[in-house]
């Protein structure tokens, strides 16, 4: 009887004993991203299921992301299959108004020097020896856009998914921190003070709005087929926004469907975090790499929002270039705080959310486009 | 800019400096101050709490 219930006891324990030092630290560093969640409110709707996923695979014994797991099941049906980012794309495209980029074309090139960053850290971390595929899922964190890092990273480098996701998610939410300091150093107070007028109103036509999302999924599709399933998946739900006749399908894309994709990639995420596998020096060059990324696409949006400042004759307050990284709108906020802290008379929030759009359909072209070179490199397979 | 108005924070007939904040509007999701152009006394706030406002809407007169 007394072995018995020895034997009882030593049943409860032996997960206790059996968890490794990594593995309490991996629940520790889980329980910070919940603090960053649920205390200070940096992306909550990510950091909670990401943080509690991260708990959950490094419970020892449990082995959810082990063959039939809880977690692995969706991490295969959804993020090895590239499905959750995917159907997370149609809910963005389903709550993006492209209206402000169609008013103001001109923008949509601040979009593009946004991205920059990816390219510059591409070739920085082929310098610091990743291998090519990683070096490609490293990069995109510049793109500032989670489901765009989640979708390349899962498609070519998945064992670097946890450690992408977080690096993208984090900086993202600390964009209100990283921007301003480089936004002031590459400014002059008398460009930072530029007030620019109401965005023109001329209003754009349903038609336009329409045709918008259509044409550009058959350009940029035929241009960069390996990102096709990125940009129409973000146009499908765009159209279904326009289109004005499937309303029910537009709200059930914005709001259950990338509600549940959210809960459950945020799992899968967590899922990845695995003691053995993220607790690596290459996790922290990522994270490190991705932070440079970021800084990067600020300071090249900035720089080419300068270089519109000249041509246009000091029309454009260049602040808004930073809006240029995709981090859709924190960027733009961001924008306007920092110019009305200058000019209390400049409210740039909607020139800011153009080239936010701009930078949105940027980071996701350029990811395409990176796709599409590698393959034409034969680095990727078709 | 198009949004809405969250709070009127003078009210007609008070006195307004330069850069004072008299209307407290919310475009996405964000609070944005919308201050005096210029120095003088309201005479008019033309828009009220939750009201949608566009464009180059007249929100207040300022005398």
């Amino acid at each position: 009887m007394d072995s018995a219930l020895v034997n009882g006891l030593q049943g409860l324990v032996v997960g206790v004993v059996s968890l490794s030092l990594g593995q309490a630290f991996m629940i520790a560093v889980a329980c910070v991203l919940l603090y960053l969640g649920i205390a200070k409110g940096y992306e909550p709707l990510l950091l909670v299921p990401i943080g509690f996923g991260a708990i959950m695979v490094n419970i020892p014994l449990a082995d959810m992301m082990g063959q039939g797991g809880f977690l692995r099941f969706f991490y295969d049906g959804g993020v090895r299959s590239e499905i959750f980012p995917l159907l997370i794309f149609i809910g963005i495209g389903a709550m993006t108004d492209f209206a402000p980029l169609l008013q103001n074309p001109k923008i949509i090139l601040l979009g593009a020097a946004g991205q920059f960053g990816i390219f510059i850290t591409l070739l920085l971390a082929l310098a610091l020896g990743f291998d090519k595929l990683d070096a490609v899922a490293v990069a995109v964190i510049g793109a500032c856009d989670g489901p765009t890092a989640i979708y390349v990273s899962s498609k070519f480098a998945p064992h670097m998914l946890g450690a992408v996701s977080v690096a993208a998610y984090s900086y993202m939410s600390l964009v209100p921190l990283i921007q301003p300091p480089i936004m002031r150093a590459l400014t002059t107070e008398k460009e930072r003070t530029i007030v620019m007028g109401a965005a023109k109103s001329a209003p754009i036509s349903k038609t336009a709005k329409i045709v918008f999302p259509i044409v550009v999924t058959i350009f940029a599709s035929i241009l960069a087929p390996k990102g096709a399933p990125l940009i129409a998946t973000v146009m499908l739900g765009n159209l279904l926004r326009e289109s004005g006749c499937v309303d029910r399908l537009k709200n059930c894309s914005e709001n259950e469907l990338t509600n549940i994709v959210t809960l459950l990639l945020g799992l899968c995420i967590g899922g990845t975090m695995e003691a053995d596998k993220f607790l690596k020096t290459q996790t922290l060059l990522v994270l490190v790499l991705g932070f440079i990324a970021i800084c990067l696409d600020t300071a090249v949006g900035v720089l080419f929002g300068k270089a519109m400042c000249a041509l246009t004759g000091g029309k454009i307050n260049p602040l808004i270039g930073a809006a240029g990284i995709s981090a859709f709108p924190m960027s733009a906020r961001v924008v306007q705080a920092e110019g009305q802290k200058y000019n209390k008379k400049s409210y740039l929030l909607m020139h800011a959310m153009s080239a936010n759009a701009g930078g949105q359909i940027g980071s996701v072209i350029a990811a395409a486009v990176m796709l599409s070179v590698l393959q034409g490199m034969g680095i990727v397979g078709g | 800019m198009v949004g809405k108005i969250l709070k009127i924070e003078k009210q007609v007939g008070e006195h307004v400096d330069e850069d004072d904040v008299v209307i407290v509007m919310e475009a996405m999701k964000m609070e944005i101050p919308v201050v005096a152009p210029a120095g003088g006394t309201v005479k008019e706030i033309k828009v009220a709490p939750g009201q949608a406002v566009e464009a180059e809407q007249v929100l207040a007169v300022i005398e």
